[in-house]
Parts: structure tokens; sequence; C-alpha cells
């Protein structure tokens, strides 16, 4: 286990390295002036601005200002905020935190409900619950998520069951600890569900349909013959291997959770990362683009990690070939 | 299992063993086409369709819900002809319409209304149908926006955004990914290792955050010629990598075979070599990935719109419509401003079943691996 971590730490940092020069190159190389939206500020002088783009470094070469920050990243300086004049990383560790309770909560939902209803699915095959399952997961995979969201809004105006977005309430302050973690449970439950409609239906189907194949094969026929009942077969026979796949797409499905969870950001007004790096385009806030490219890639590796570690947590078979 | 069973005996005794039935979309593959048809058509002639200009404002029937399309009026006779009834307004702080059902006006096809010009070329005045242009109502559908803009001939208009958009991403995405993946696989070495790193470089970034990291290397205003071969280059430089590792793997099986070698022996240049004998190869995963992308081309055009970064107003696009619905009070007492979600939704769904459809005909063998970015 220690000998597989380690070698995939080792192969992530020639990626992390290629993933910063590639998000360097795409926003700090384009076109147009970071600095621009100051220069229609008559409250800021030329001078001012001048003497900004120095401190900033956005005068040198480029090559100079790559390595300026690939440096200052690994020192944990991830540059200044254009727009909010403040350190990149206190902006984005709180913001990154929101994100990871948002896809990890979706994804808990995906999990729990996905991979039970796909177990039901497969064992009652062509029964009313596997139909309506797969009506569940075409709607829901065709349902785009800003759309949801914007229902998912409306229920919460009409019914007032739930904020209306948000992270907490406006008395959040004046809450005591017990009453803190509520509030944000309380707001947390309508975006959490959007963005775990698309996994769970991804869930739903893999396990479904790995579970009806594995349940297609020979041992699991002599388990039954053999007089074992019919839960323990699948149970303890055909659920193992059927898993496999399942906690494969674990992770891959990293990355669409944190592509989905960004629009539902936007939409239900989570302040997390997603929903930062939108009004970073805005504000062509250069820095924050490149540090979310880099922390939202790096979850994704993590979860790839993680992924990795819980098949051959699950099948004894996988020999690590480390 | 008992099916299965009995085909093998069936093929051990040598009967003709019946094929097994389509997988489940197959089975939908006329409605498929009959929805991507019209969606077609509808985007085709968007002029004549919508019965009003996406920019026309109607001041008089601001945030208008859809007007009710009748066959029997207010005394109980029944009308062949549809008809609609005059709109008024009701006194009152509150903006709320009102049926004046004295005044009736038939619904005609094929009537003359705002002259236009089919693809900007073609001058014309006929619309598929809507109220004599001499009557002192307008037709209005799905109601219309908070600028009294036509929500249907926005709707039309915008299906025309989408589906340009989707359909130049996915030939954009195809050829990059045909160029990189034969030239790696063909010539391998340092070439492919290059290309192929940096596709799975690409492919390591959270999608939306790439589009956006990419989006922000374009200034923010733009034209809307501009945006949309835009937004086609990001998708496209987004979506090329999976594409092009899959025809690399079929150009590798095909390199080393004997009429390759044959090819190149009569004297064949490699690019010869590469057009003629090896991409042909290739094209059935190319043309299987493209297809199973194109929704995520859809509902990536429709997330950047929603955001403000995509389709820009008055340009309508379904994302950029559905902007509007972010505004609670709109929200809240203009339901139809949601419709277009429905049209992504039904478009995004018969694209995925095109999708699999392809896929099966071409590739029984594989298993669904459903991706999206919005």
């Amino acid at each position: 286990m220690a000998k597989l971590l380690a070698k995939r730490l080792a192969q992530a940092i020639p990626l992390l390295f290629g993933i910063s020069l590639l998000s360097f190159l795409i926003v700090a190389l384009a076109p147009g002036d970071p600095l621009a939206h100051l220069a229609t500020d008559p409250h800021i002088s030329p001078q001012t601005i001048e003497a900004l783009r120095h401190r900033l470094g956005l005068d040198l070469p480029a090559h100079v200002r790559y390595w300026r920050w690939l440096v200052g990243l690994l020192h944990g300086d991830w540059g200044v905020s254009l727009q909010y004049r403040l350190p990149v990383s206190t902006l984005i560790a709180t913001r990154a935190l929101n994100t990871l309770i948002l896809s990890l909560s979706a994804t808990l939902v995906a999990i729990l409900i996905g991979v039970p209803l796909g177990i039901v699915a497969a064992v009652r095959r062509q029964s009313f619950i596997d139909r309506a399952c797969d009506w569940l997961t075409t709607m829901s995979l065709s349902t785009p998520r800003i759309f949801l969201g914007l229902l998912a809004l409306l229920l919460a105006a009409k019914t007032g069951w739930f904020p209306i977005g948000g992270q907490h309430s406006a008395a959040f302050d004046r809450l005591t600890g017990v009453q803190r973690w509520l509030d944000v449970l309380h707001h947390l439950i309508l975006p959490a569900l959007i963005l775990s409609l698309a996994p769970l239906a991804v869930y739903l189907r893999q396990m479904r349909g790995h579970l009806l194949e594995t349940l297609d094969r020979e041992y699991v026929r002599t388990a039954r013959a053999k007089g074992l009942s019919r839960s323990a077969v699948i149970l303890k026979h055909a659920l193992r291997p059927a898993l496999n796949p399942v906690i494969t797409l674990f992770g891959y499905s990293i990355g669409n959770l944190l592509s989905g969870s960004a629009l539902v950001e936007t939409i239900m007004a989570w302040p997390g990362i997603g929903q930062m790096t939108v009004q970073a385009v805005f504000a062509r806030d250069i820095y924050v683009l490149m540090a979310a490219v880099m922390i939202t890639s790096m979850l994704l590796i993590v979860g790839n990690l993680v992924a990795d570690l819980l098949l051959a947590a699950n099948d004894p078979k996988i020999k690590l070939e480390a | 299992m008992g099916r299965e069973a009995t085909i093998h005996s069936q093929e051990q005794r040598g009967e003709r063993v019946p094929l097994p039935p389509p997988r489940r979309w197959t089975g939908h593959y006329r409605a498929i086409i009959l929805i991507l048809g019209m969606l077609s058509f509808i985007a085709g002639f968007a002029e004549f369709i919508a019965p009003y200009d996406y920019r026309t404002q109607h001041r008089a029937v601001i945030n208008l819900p859809p007007m009710p399309v009748h066959f029997v009026d207010a005394r109980g006779r029944f009308h062949l002809r549809p008809f609609v009834y005059a709109i008024t307004r009701v006194p009152g702080a509150q903006r709320r319409y009102a049926e004046n059902t004295r005044e009736r006006y038939a619904i005609h096809f094929f009537v003359r209304g705002e002259p236009y010009r089919l693809w900007g070329i073609i001058p014309g005045s006929r619309h598929l149908f809507g109220v004599s242009p001499e009557s002192p109502v307008r037709f209005h559908l799905l109601g219309t926006d908070q600028l009294g803009r036509d929500v249907f001939s926005r709707l039309v208009y915008g299906s025309r955004v989408t589906l340009s958009i989707a359909l130049a991403s996915l030939l954009a995405s195809l050829l990059l990914g045909l160029a990189v993946g034969g030239v790696s696989g063909y010539f391998g070495g340092w070439i492919d290792a290059l290309f192929m790193r940096f596709g799975e470089l690409v492919q390591s970034i959270p999608a939306i955050f790439l589009i956006l990291a990419l989006r922000a290397a374009f200034p923010l205003e733009i034209s809307y010629g501009n945006t949309v071969l835009m937004l086609v280059a990001i998708f496209a430089l987004a979506s090329w990598p999976e594409v092009a590792r899959l025809v690399r793997s079929d150009v590798l099986s095909v390199a080393g075979r004997d009429f390759v070698l044959s090819a190149r022996a009569a004297g064949a240049t490699d690019g010869w070599i590469l057009r003629h004998h090896i991409l042909p190869h290739a094209l059935t995963p190319a043309i299987i990935q493209a297809a199973i992308i194109v929704p995520s081309f859809i509902l990536g055009e429709a997330a950047l719109s929603f955001l403000g970064v995509g389709i820009q107003e008055p340009q309508p696009s379904w994302g950029n419509m559905l902007a509007a619905a972010q505004d609670l009070t709109i929200l809240l007492t203009a339901w139809w401003m949601l419709i277009p979600g429905l049209a992504i939704f039904v478009t995004v769904a018969a694209f995925t079943a095109l999708g699999d459809a392809i896929r099966d005909a071409l590739d029984p063998r594989s298993s669904s691996r459903p991706q999206g970015w919005g």
C-alpha cells in the first residue's frame, strides 16, 4: 500500500508541473491587460497602476514570471487576487474547503442511494423498480444542472422549507456551535441533492450492469447450486467483484463532480471554488484562475489516488504493480 | 442466463440463431431521428418558423404568460380554425393580463408578418404561423420575457446557436483528434510521447475549470460571430485528447499490417499512407467518441452562456435565456422563462440516445460511459 502511494505521488509531481505550465500559458499569456479595469477608475493614477504592475511583476518577461509564480506556489504564496486585493492562498483555502464539503456530500448521497438501487435493479431485473431506475438515470443524465438549480431555487422560494441559496443564514454569528452545524447542513441539502443526481445515475447504471454480469458467472451459479441462499450469494459472492468498476468510477467522477459543482455553486450562491472561478473570469483575476486550475486538478489527482487505494483494499487480486 | 443457454444449444445444433433483441435505445431509433430532424429543421429555418424577430420588443406585453389557443369561444361555439383572444392589462400595481373574450383573432398558417432574410440572404415575410399582421394583437405562444420579446421566437433562434456550436465543435474535435491521434500512432517515438502526455495533461484538469481558464484567455466582450468561433475552439481544445487516444490505439494496430507495408514499398509517402490506408480504419472509434461527446458541447454552451461568458444578449441562446430566470421575482412569477431548460433536456436526451445507438451499431461490446460538463 505504501509503495503504491509513493509511486502515485511520484507520478503526480510531473503532472502537476505540466498543469502549472499549461495554466500559466493559457491564463497569464492571454492578450489583454489584467490591470485594464483599474485604468478606467479615476481614483487611481497611471503611476499607481505602473507601480502595481511592477510590484506584481507583470512587466517582466514571461519565463521569469512563470518561474516566480512556480517558486511562490511551492512556498505557499499563490499570488495576489487583483479583485479582492488579498493573497490568493487565504482566499482559496476556505473556498476549496466549501467545494470539498459540497462535492463529498453529493458523492455520499450518490453512493448511498445509487449503489443499493443498482443492486435492487439488477436483482429484480425487468421489474417495476428496474424500469423506474432506468427512467431515473436517463432523465437525470440529460437534465442540465443549471435547470435543476433553478428548479431547486423555485422549490425553496415557494415552500420556504429550504434557504434560498447561500451557505449560512444572516444570524450565523449569533448561533452556538451545534446550531451553526445544523444551519450549514440546512443550506447544504439542496445543492448537494442537485449535484448528486448525475453521479447517482452513473453509479446506479454501472452497479446494475456489472452486478448483472457477475450474476451470470459460473461461480455464482455454483454457489446457488450448493444451496446458499439468494441473498448470501448476492452479498458475499457477486457484489464484491462487481464493486470494482464502481470504485474506479469514483475516481473518474471527481472531475465531473467538480465541474458540476461550479454551476451549482454559482446558482445556489455556495461560496466554493467554482463560484470564485466564474467571478475571476469576469474580473480577469489571473492568479485566482491559475490557482483554481491547480487546486481542482490536485483534488482530481487525490480522488483518483483514493479510488486506487480503495480498489486495492476491495480486490486482493490486484497485486499493485508497484 | 436462460436465453444464452438456449442460444448456445441452438448454435450447437446448427440452427439459425435469432439476433439478440436490440439494446434499450435502439427501439426508439425512429423517435430519435424524428426529434433531431425536427430540431435541425427548426434551427435551419428559424426565420420562417419564429413568428417574430428575436430582438423585437413588444413593450405593451412585458412578462406575458403563454397565450392560450382556443377552439371554442366564450359562447360555446366551436371553430375549426384555432384563435386567440386579445390581451388586456388588468389595472393595478402588479402587471397582470386578462383575455378579452369579445375580440377573437384567428391563427393562420403561412401568414405574412415581419420581413426577414433567410440565412441573411433570401428575403421573405411568410411565417409558419401567426395572427394576421393587420390585427392589433400579437401571438405569443410561449409568452414574452422581461423586455417583451417573444419567448417562442427566441427559443427557435436559440436552437440555431446551440446546434451550430455543437456540430462545429464536434467537427473540430474530430479533426483535431484524428490529426493528433493519427500522427502520434503512425510516427511513434517522441512525437507520440509529447502529444499523448499533453493530452493526459489536458484531461487531468476538471473540464469546466479548463474551459473557464480558456474563456479567460479571450476578451470578455467580443462580437457574436467571434463568440461562436471561440466557443467552438474552447470545446475542441478541451475534448480532443479522448478522440486522439482512441484513434492512436487503432492506428497502432493497423500500422504494421501488410497493406501498409506494401503501400510503403510501392513508394507512398507518409501523408498518403495515413490518409488513405490508416485513418479510414481509425474513423469508427473517433465517430463513436464524437457522438458520445455532443451532449457535453450542448450542456457546455448552455452553461457558459448561463454564466454570462458565452453567447451574449440580445442574441438568444438557451443558456442565456435561462439566466434571466435566476432573478427570484422572474422565477416566481414567470414560470415560462424556464422553458429553455426543457428544450436543452430534450435535445441532450436525443443526442445521448443517438450516441448510444451509434455506439451500439458500430461497437456492440462497449459499455456506456456517460460524461457531462453541464
